[in-house]
């Protein structure tokens, strides 16, 4: 036999003629490695894009825990050049209108969010609440504040809780809105028309059925919400402002006076030249992240649970 | 009626009460959210009436912003918004497209099989959910750099970021200083570290979205590509990218929205200082971050100057979040029509 298979032998065989070291794939081929190459590149981007994160958590734990310790829970903060102090009041704070933001956000998302979910996809209305909530998911958080400061703090003629709290709401408002529609449409349509089968009324068929089976979706998005809103600077600054006093005092809340919050706490000490300064704004991100953190987590873990 | 207790019953007047009630208490609520859009778009444009009408145009194309001598004007803060935010969007859809690309292409699993093959145990079953979960773990931690809040980004862009990159720009700039980008050495706060920190904060949602359209590629597409012999990357660059690439470019729209819009990262990082300049290190200012700076100690006769300012920024962001929501509807609409 000298060149190539005869026909016969090609008929039995068809890889007879085939050269098999071709077809190992090789990275020497300027095709493989360029796919190669590139893979890489992308793999070491990956890598790259989590740096930041990591920077992020290493230096709070570094820095911010070197500083943490009970004090900063209970004292109020330090005046310039003074040692010591803490963050008590802004915990407590961020607690208060975080809480407040919730209580507005939480009955006008999820009423809009029924209300979405009974109604035809036609319907103009409906068409128009979900554009609404999508312009807001885009919303920059600092006109929030703007308007609140418009429409809250110059016609109460002060800075207060009540105004952060209504700036945070807004921003909160369509995370939780667009979330219970979801998890109020995934409700089995059998179980709805079960009820209604029943003589339920429509309302009913809401609070009795798709509420409670929809719950886990709904809180998801309310924990998000939450999250969101504790970590939010921008619409607290000139709504809420800050205060070195507790908000809590005599046993009484008073909302209608500036509040200080961790987040506005750390914006101020961040450009202080102070160290002490410095050091407890780094302590109160680690505790403002570890709060952010522990709340996106119990919601996706409620999410979590529902899908499998 | 026969005795036996029936569970099944018509509602009662009450219950019809109660519904009727409930119905339109839902309907009130669902238009309270479109009134508050309104609310916020009128509350923001009244206040700004008397500045608008004192300053008009000019407010947009002057460069002075002296409060003492009541001249305003914002030029270099939207050139400041509009430089920064495109600087961002540059790096955060490079490095969110990459992620993107190696979290959907199946890299972990082949990475797994190469390193397990090496041992000669890459058949048994217990690896088998592992590149999933590796995949997971990647998404959620991408997914994480989101749920930073920003001041903690400004914080540590101030303490980490600027002291890093300072030695290498001002390199940069000693022995490229004629280019106009390097025109200015970094002495602290300025365009690129805002910029970075502003594409990390960015790259989460041009991951998520890009993710979302590459995974919705028919699977046959690729499989005709490496059928015809095309390698992984041909593939990817003649076939999965071109179709999913209204998809992508609808979601770095989307994150160009929110880099408009950021206000406390670039309000610690990028300076506050009222010039336009190309450099990258030179100090500059930002729409939200003029706000953020203004807005606390404003005098009423500011208030309404800001107002104008908000407006403007309202304007920016609503247009460009808008033409995103439209490019990824349009997106899912191909997609719904080749399924057809």
């Amino acid at each position: 036999m000298s060149a190539g298979p005869s026909p016969i032998e090609q008929e039995l065989n068809p890889l007879s003629g085939v050269n098999f070291a071709d077809l190992e794939k090789s990275l020497l081929r300027p095709r493989t490695l360029a796919s190669g190459l590139l893979s890489t590149l992308v793999a070491a981007m990956t890598i790259l894009a989590l740096i930041p994160l990591f920077s992020v958590v290493w230096m709070l734990v570094w820095r911010g825990g070197h500083k943490l310790s009970l004090l900063c829970f209970t004292q109020l903060p330090p005046a310039p050049l003074e040692q010591g102090g803490g963050f008590g009041n802004a915990i407590v704070g961020t607690l208060i209108i975080v809480a407040l933001a919730t209580l507005i956000s939480v009955p006008v998302g999820v009423l809009s969010a029924v209300y979405l979910e009974r109604s035809d996809q036609r319907n103009k209305l409906a068409q128009a609440v979900r554009f609404a909530a999508k312009v807001l998911t885009g919303f920059p958080s600092i006109l929030a504040g703007v308007f609140a400061y418009g429409a809250i703090v110059l016609a109460t003629g002060g800075y207060s809780a009540i105004a952060g709290a209504i700036a945070v709401s807004i921003l909160m408002l369509p995370t939780i809105l667009l979330t219970a529609e979801d998890a109020i449409r995934m409700v089995p349509v059998k179980m709805k028309e079960a009820a209604i089968g029943m003589g339920a009324t429509s309302t009913q068929v809401t609070w009795m059925v798709s509420l409670p089976t929809a719950l886990p979706g709904i809180l998801t998005g309310i924990m998000l919400a939450v999250a969101r809103g504790a970590g939010e600077t921008a619409p607290l600054l000139f709504t809420s402002l800050f205060s070195n006093y507790w908000p809590i005092r005599h046993g009484h809340v008073n909302l209608m006076q500036p509040t200080a919050s961790l987040a506005v706490l750390i914006y101020n000490f961040a450009g202080m030249p102070f160290e002490n300064q410095v050091e407890l704004a780094w302590a109160a991100a680690l505790v403002l992240v570890l709060l952010v953190l522990v709340t996106n987590l119990i919601g996706q873990s409620l999410s979590n649970r529902q899908a499998q | 009626m026969s005795p036996e207790v029936q569970i099944s019953q018509p509602p009662s007047r009450l219950q019809l009460l109660a519904d009727a009630v409930f119905r339109r208490l839902c309907v009130a609520f669902a238009c309270l959210s479109i009134l508050l859009v309104a609310l916020i778009v009128w509350r923001i444009a009244y206040a700004a009436a008397p500045a608008a009408s004192q300053y008009g145009l000019g407010f947009l194309s002057g460069r002075t912003w002296d409060a003492n001598n009541g001249q305003y004007a914002i030029l270099p803060e939207i050139w400041g918004t509009l430089y920064s935010s495109l600087l961002a969007l540059f790096f955060g859809t490079a490095f969110g497209v990459a992620a993107a690309i190696f979290l959907s292409e199946g890299y972990l699993a082949s990475f797994l099989f190469g390193l397990l093959k090496v041992f000669h145990i890459e058949f048994h079953s217990f690896w088998g959910r592992i590149p999933q979960e590796g995949e997971n773990l990647l998404r959620n931690l991408i997914e994480l750099l989101a749920a930073i809040p920003s001041v903690v980004y400004g914080l540590w862009g101030l303490f980490v970021v600027i002291p890093l990159i300072r030695p290498l720009c001002n390199w940069l700039h000693l022995k490229m200083g004629w280019l106009p980008i390097f025109g200015t050495d970094l002495s602290g706060p300025g365009m690129l570290p805002a910029a970075i920190v502003l594409s990390i904060m960015v790259l989460p949602t041009i991951t998520a979205i890009s993710r979302d359209a590459l995974t919705s590629v028919p699977p046959k597409l690729r499989m005709a590509a490496y059928g015809l012999g095309a390698t992984r990357w041909e593939t990817i660059l003649a076939v999965i990218l071109p179709t999913a690439l209204r998809g992508i470019f609808g979601g770095v729209v989307l994150a160009f929205g929110r880099a408009l819009g950021e206000t406390m990262a670039l309000a610690m990082l990028v300076g506050n200082a009222n010039q336009i300049s190309v450099s990258l290190f030179s100090p500059a200012n930002t729409l939200a971050a003029l706000l953020a700076n203004n807005f606390p100690e404003a005098r009423p006769k500011d208030v309404a100057v800001l107002m104008y300012a908000a407006l403007v920024l309202l304007g920016i962001t609503l247009l460009v979040n808008m033409i995103g929501a439209f490019m990824l509807q349009r997106a899912s609409g191909d997609r719904e029509g080749g399924k057809a």
